[in-house]
């Protein structure tokens, strides 16, 4: 629990759980408002509609194979980026060359929204999962590489010289000094790539996708059913939010000895 | 030829030996000697302390000796042998106490047992051991974070006294404490220190530290760093802090500090 001054007495008083019901109730009076406000009520219909276009969903028979389909890829790309991102990582920051020629292009392509080049992964890999691995695993691995590297050279120098001076060999100061001291930084990208995972999502089924959150929310679009495109948009909220919960829960568990913790 | 005949008097008992030790970092400003000549004996089992202002080069002196730093000239023999990098034989206490704070207290002592090759239950128990030396067995299963600064010094001297070097460098280890705690680990580190013999070169910028600690006082000139004058405390130990009341340290105080004193006008300027 975080204390800020004695002046937030009540806000204090209040258990969290009880201002996540609020936070909730009010998320819910917002939504009636905007579904029977006239301009707002075509994208926004009530919740019994949205609830009603679960069995909608189900009676079609897309809807877990589209929660499944999406989460296959999200996991793949993900997976296959912090793979990369790892080694590439610690190659960065131990050796100027590699940092000199990698570190530029890792910085362009990360301002480009993935939207922007998935036609050139599709025009290379074709249609199917394999382009939506490929576009999950390039934002994901750029996020991580990134962050794993500024871990790593971030490592206190002397720390490292503390290891020297006890006799440590450079294995000895790779598994036990700086492999323990990137780590808060490892888990920080791990957390940081599973967003980006998601929020590629879109994009990387915009290749042609027969099934996904993704795909689906565009066709539905087409079809125009807001209801069930509302129903896919939360579905996307909740993974994002379950997986960034149970991360935060190893993070804090694997390094409970740091100083500060970064948010 | 005086370096010979040196050699034939104090064979046994010079530890660490700096031979005309210069030493040159190339900034963006262009060159700045930081050391130039310096020679010096340390003796086993003497403590001495270098005072001197800042930018003097007593901490690049000290990694030089530690072998963390190449000299640009000159030479560094560690028991006659030339230092080329790191030994255990050399320890360092860093003032930023340099605690691994993924290890509990003892685990961090535990690591300097552990790159000596003390395994396992072994370890533990001689850990516990340099714990008790310095009085913190209670929190051998905390982690760096959850001690004062006081403490987590103690637990870099006891990890340090663990790796069992010859001369232990400091580096101006007590320079982040307040006044109080810093009397408290003055009193503490020599008690320890009469007890397990133990060469010291330690670096301060505190000349009252400098007297109650050390038999040697070395006083740096100001850049480019030269030994200035090497000041003997022939005050007898136990010193306590009542010490510092004597009309001894009085006047050794007011000769050391005359002396850093210009050299800190020496930098000013």
């Amino acid at each position: 629990m975080d204390k800020r001054n004695s002046k937030s007495g009540l806000a204090d008083r209040i258990p969290g759980k009880v201002w996540l019901l609020l936070s909730f109730l009010a998320a819910l009076l917002l939504w009636w408002v905007l579904s029977i406000i006239p301009a707002t009520s075509r994208a926004f219909p009530n919740m019994f509609k949205v609830l009603g276009s679960i069995s909608t969903m189900i009676t079609r028979g897309v809807l877990w194979k589209d929660i499944s389909s999406s989460l296959i890829s999200v996991f793949s790309g993900y997976v296959l980026g912090f793979v990369i991102a790892l080694p590439v990582a610690i190659l960065m920051a131990w050796y100027k060359p590699v940092r000199f020629i990698i570190e530029p292009w890792i910085q362009f392509i990360r301002n480009i929204p993935p939207l922007a080049y998935v036609p050139l992964i599709v025009i290379a890999a074709g249609v199917g999962r394999k382009p939506q691995i490929i576009v999950i695993t390039i934002a994901c691995f750029l996020t991580m590489c990134v962050t794993i590297y500024q871990g790593v050279i971030n490592v206190d120098e002397t720390l490292i010289k503390a290891a020297r001076v006890l006799g440590a060999t450079d294995k000895d100061i790779f598994i036990r000094v700086i492999a323990p001291a990137t780590l808060p930084f490892i888990l920080t990208a791990i957390r940081l790539g599973a967003s980006v995972a998601l929020t590629t999502l879109i994009a990387a089924e915009s290749t042609g996708a027969t099934a996904g959150l993704g795909m689906r929310i565009r066709s539905l679009n087409n079809s125009f059913e807001p209801a069930p495109m509302l129903l896919y948009i939360i579905i996307i909220g909740i993974l994002g939010i379950t997986i960034e919960k149970l991360i935060k829960t190893a993070e804090r568990r694997l390094t409970s000895w740091q100083e500060k913790r970064e948010i | 030829m005086a370096g010979e005949a040196r050699d034939l008097m104090n064979k046994e008992n010079v530890c660490i030996r700096i031979d005309g030790v210069r030493k040159v970092f190339n900034g963006r400003n262009g060159e700045m000697v930081a050391l130039n000549g310096v020679d010096l004996d340390i003796h086993d089992n003497e403590f001495i302390c270098v005072v001197g202002p800042s930018g003097c080069g007593k901490s690049t002196l000290l990694n030089i000796i530690a072998g963390l730093l190449e000299p640009t000239e000159g030479k560094v023999y560690c028991n006659g042998k030339e230092v080329t990098g790191t030994g255990t034989e050399r320890g360092v206490v860093f003032q930023q106490y340099a605690l691994f704070p993924w290890l509990t207290v003892k685990k961090n002592v535990m690591f300097a047992l552990e790159m000596r090759g003390v395994k396992g239950k072994e370890a533990e128990t001689e850990a516990m051991k340099y714990l008790e030396m310095v009085d913190l067995a209670k929190f051998a299963d905390h982690y760096p974070k959850e001690l004062s600064g006081g403490m987590k010094q103690r637990v870099a001297i006891a990890r340090a006294y663990a790796a069992e070097p010859q001369v232990l460098l400091m580096d101006e280890p007590f320079g982040a404490l307040d006044a109080q705690t810093r009397t408290q680990l003055q009193t503490e580190l020599l008690e320890t220190w009469q007890k397990k013999k133990k060469t010291c070169f330690f670096i301060t910028h505190d000349v009252d530290e400098a007297i109650i600690l050390a038999q040697k006082v070395i006083i740096m000139s100001a850049r480019p760093g030269r030994i200035k004058r090497i000041v003997d405390i022939n005050i007898p130990y136990p010193r306590t802090q009542e010490t510092k009341m004597t009309p001894e340290f009085i006047e050794l105080k007011n000769e050391i500090w005359g002396q850093v004193y210009q050299e800190y006008l020496e930098v000013r300027k």
